[in-house]
This record gives C-alpha cells, sequence and structure tokens, in this order.
C-alpha cells in the first residue's frame, strides 16, 4: 500500500490516499446477498450499471451484458431492485 | 478603479466576481438574497464566467461547493441563519476535506420566533466546524474581506475553508460608498487556485476513505489544528499585502482603536463597532480614556492579541450579539478563556446587547462605558447584563 507512513509528517494535507485509489480496498467480504445475472433476459438498458453506487457493474465491451465486479461489490441489491426486465437476483451467500 | 454606492450584500457580489468563481451554487434567504441574485445576473450577461448552479437547500450548495472545489474550482456561495445551520453537516465536511470553499454568512437570528434581523448565533454555532471566520464591519471591509479570505483560505500550508460575515441590514442593506479593486489588481493579488491534489479520472486518488481509530484520524485532526494556527500569520500577511496594494488594513485578528492608553475597553465583532468608534470620539473630547477591541477574526482566535490587551487594560466589557444558554456570551467566553493565563487578568464583564437586531444606539454604548468606569472603580458587579432588556422595573 505505497509508502510507509510512520507520524503525522508523513501524511498528506488531506484524507487522500495517493498511490492507491478504492480499486485497491476489496470489499466483496463484506457481501451477505449476491446478485446473480441471466443475460438471456437482459434488454441491455444499463439502469443497473447507472445505479450501481460502488462501480462494481462492467458493461462487456461487446454490448452483450454485463459482469459482476465480485471484489467490490458489496451486495447492496440496488441493481436487483432496478433492474425493470428482473434479470438480477440476489441469492445468499454460502 | 471605480467607486460605486453599494450595499454589504452587493460587495460580497462583486468580491466573488472579482476573484473570478469558477463555480457558485446557492439558495436564497433572506436578508442574503440580493447577493446571489447579482451573481446570477452577471452569470447570466456573461460579464462573469462561472458555472451558477441551482440547488434544493443549502446541504445540497455546500455540497456542490465541496465537489467543485475537489476538482479544483474556486468556489463561492452565500448564506444566513437557518440555511447556514442547515450546512453544518457539510461544513465540518469542507474542512476536513482541506477544501478552501469561500462563503458569506449574513448574521441573521435564529427562529423562533421568525427574526431576520442582525444576530450571530448562526456563525457562531459554526465554531468547531474547521472554518476561518471573518466578521466585517464596513461595506469595503466586507468586499475586502471576501477577496482576502480566499487568499489564505487557499495559501498551500492552509487549504481550510472561510467565511466573511455581515451583520443583516446593518450592512447587508446600508449603502456606502465603496473602492472596486481593478480586475488586474486581484489577479495579481490571487492567482488562479491550484489544490494540491484534486479530483481528476486521469491521475486517480482515493477520497473520504475510511480510517480506523489506530491508523490516521487523530492525526489528520491535528494537521487541521496546525493549519488554523498557521493562518494567523497568513491573515496578517495577506492584510499588509492588501495594504500594499490598496492603502486599506483592517487591523488583523484583532482590530484595536484607541486602547493604548485606555482606561477601559469593550469588545466587540461585526458593526455596532462603528457606533462604539463615534461614542469613543465624543467621550475621549470629555476626556474619558476609553478604547474599542474588535474581534476580526473570531477563528483562528486572536490569544496572543487578547493577552497583549489584558496586560495594558485592567476593565473590559465584552458586547456579545448572541448567547450560549448555560453560560454567556460565546465572545466573552472566549475572551476570559484567552486571558485566563495572565498572571495579572483583567476585570470582566459581560454585555449581551443587540439580541434579534435590538439597535445598539450611542446612548447604549455610553451607558456601558459608564459602567465600565463604575467596575473599575468598585469592582464587578455582576457577571453578565443583557443590556436593554425590557425587565419589570423599567416597564
Amino acid at each position: 500500500m505505497g509508502k510507509i507512513l510512520k507520524s503525522y509528517k508523513d501524511l498528506p494535507h488531506a484524507p487522500i490516499t495517493y498511490e492507491d485509489t478504492v480499486e485497491a480496498f476489496k470489499t466483496g467480504s463484506w457481501r451477505t446477498f449476491r446478485p446473480i445475472y441471466e443475460e438471456s433476459k437482459c434488454k441491455k438498458c444499463w439502469i443497473c450499471w447507472k445505479f450501481c453506487p460502488d462501480v462494481s457493474i462492467v458493461v462487456k465491451e461487446d454490448g452483450s451484458g454485463i459482469i459482476f465486479d465480485y471484489d467490490h461489490c458489496k451486495g447492496c441489491g440496488i441493481c436487483a431492485a432496478e433492474c425493470p426486465a428482473k434479470c438480477i437476483t440476489m441469492v445468499s451467500e454460502e | 478603479m471605480v467607486r460605486k454606492l453599494i450595499n454589504g450584500n452587493y460587495a460580497a457580489s462583486y468580491a466573488s466576481k472579482l476573484v473570478r468563481a469558477e463555480v457558485v451554487a446557492a439558495y436564497p434567504i433572506t436578508p442574503q438574497t440580493a447577493i446571489v441574485e447579482m451573481i446570477a445576473d452577471f452569470v447570466a450577461s456573461g460579464e462573469m464566467k462561472a458555472k451558477y448552479v441551482c440547488v434544493e437547500s443549502e446541504h445540497s450548495a455546500m455540497a456542490a461547493c465541496i465537489a467543485a472545489a475537489s476538482v479544483g474550482a474556486r468556489t463561492f456561495t452565500a448564506t444566513s441563519s437557518q440555511g447556514l445551520l442547515l450546512m453544518h453537516e457539510l461544513l465540518h465536511w469542507a474542512s476536513g476535506a482541506r477544501l478552501p470553499v469561500v462563503m458569506v454568512n449574513v448574521n441573521r437570528a435564529v427562529a423562533p420566533p421568525w427574526s431576520v434581523w442582525a444576530d450571530q448565533t448562526d456563525s457562531i454555532s459554526q465554531r468547531d466546524t474547521g472554518w476561518i471566520q471573518y466578521y466585517s464591519e464596513s461595506t469595503q471591509e466586507e468586499l475586502d474581506n471576501v477577496i482576502l479570505a480566499y487568499k489564505v483560505a487557499e495559501d498551500p500550508d492552509i487549504s481550510l475553508p472561510a467565511f466573511v460575515t455581515e451583520d443583516a441590514f446593518y450592512l447587508s442593506h446600508t449603502y456606502e460608498p465603496v473602492d472596486i479593486p481593478d480586475q488586474k489588481l486581484v489577479d495579481d493579488f490571487l492567482p488562479p487556485f491550484k489544490p494540491k491534489a484534486k479530483l481528476d479520472i486521469d491521475d486517480p486518488h482515493g477520497f473520504g476513505s475510511l480510517s480506523m481509530p489506530h491508523q490516521w484520524y487523530m492525526e489528520l485532526r491535528y494537521l487541521i489544528a496546525e493549519a488554523m494556527d498557521r493562518s494567523r500569520e497568513k491573515i496578517l500577511k495577506a492584510d499588509k499585502e492588501w495594504e500594499k496594494l490598496t492603502g486599506r488594513n483592517y487591523g488583523g485578528l484583532l482590530d484595536e482603536y484607541k486602547t493604548e492608553d485606555a482606561d477601559v475597553v469593550l469588545v466587540n465583532a461585526g458593526t455596532a463597532a462603528s457606533t462604539i468608534r463615534e461614542v469613543i470620539d465624543k467621550l475621549r473630547k470629555e476626556g474619558k480614556k476609553v478604547g474599542l477591541a474588535r474581534i476580526r477574526c473570531f477563528r483562528p482566535f486572536p490569544t496572543e492579541e487578547f493577552r497583549a490587551l489584558g496586560k495594558k487594560v485592567n476593565t473590559i466589557g465584552v458586547m456579545d450579539r448572541c448567547y450560549t444558554f448555560g453560560d454567556g456570551g460565546p465572545f466573552f467566553t472566549e475572551v476570559k478563556s484567552a486571558m485566563y493565563q495572565l498572571k495579572d487578568r483583567p476585570v470582566i464583564k459581560n454585555f449581551i446587547a443587540g439580541v434579534g437586531g435590538r439597535d445598539i444606539t450611542m446612548k447604549t454604548v455610553e451607558k456601558l462605558y459608564d459602567k465600565l468606569f463604575k467596575i473599575k472603580k468598585s469592582g464587578l458587579d455582576s457577571e453578565k447584563e443583557w443590556v436593554d432588556l425590557k425587565t419589570p422595573e423599567v416597564v
């Protein structure tokens, strides 16, 4: 995680992490429910992608559907609630 | 330079144009409305190249300013009273994120009952938010203080938000001739805002992340404390530089008037200071040695200045246009606290005056000086006194 911080003298002026972004901070283990996607039902409206508060939905480059970033998805379920085609369901994590 | 007859609100609008604020997000509230109306005119006519964001509340206004400052924009907003109180949560955010948002607050009483008149409870309630606080006495000072606030707030050694206040109506709606400095003068004084770090998709950093108790929260708060302490010298430095350019200097954090040989001194913040000056000139002609110490900056507090004052004057009256229930006037408690470490402490009396816009007349001020002379002679009668209060005895 970048340079070793020993005292307040080593800190940036503001609470900013320079070397890393939140990408380095994996929050996937916080999940109790996991979103599962059924590509055949998907209307490609990307509403889930717009609503995801953790930028954990990636639209595939060929536009054929989405991929979940399970390293960061916290399982909030907003995507499943918003999906008009009901192609996302939340299932309990083991 | 142009000389215009304007009020305190318009002085704030002109200042925001002169500093070339890039994003203005504001919500109207009496008696601040004219500030943002004029800015909207400036932006609509193309005279001011800024993004004017119409928001649904003061909370959103501050959130928009924080977001804009995060990407490196110079931001401005203005509010008053209930609006400032609604912003409170985000005031902490702006200082915690070390974003130099600059704001004007029109000092207005807090409801209920509704009152739109002068009272400093709104800004005093923001004491612990980590904002630099300037209090203006005149329309000219209002314009200058806004420009000075940017200079201090954006200094890379400071990076803290700042607000400048103006007493409702006494300053917000009172017209005075004001020197509007040339754009070039302000451009030279205040270069474009260059933050140390900004939100940039091409150079990503982590913002607003979490800190556990064993990590860096406490140290980051310490850095704010250090920056606020450093801002004292930066405020004085900016004042000096501004004086060189304009000939105007407002006396630093604590603006003293005829205190050198004074027997008694009144302390005040805001526009009542002008009335006090008039009374001082009158009483001085009668041979009474009276003085004024005007708190121009409440945060950072002029602690050293007050200690120096306490060494030369042994009877001090602190006037508060606000109150902290269960204790006393907030300016009073802070002045007392600053003087406590002195070996020989002066006698300090609290006058609560002008609450909710109650007029502070020359007669009122004369009465207070009389009282201070009595205290000097025979000691403190009572610690706190509500001035011109309608008591059963008076009726």
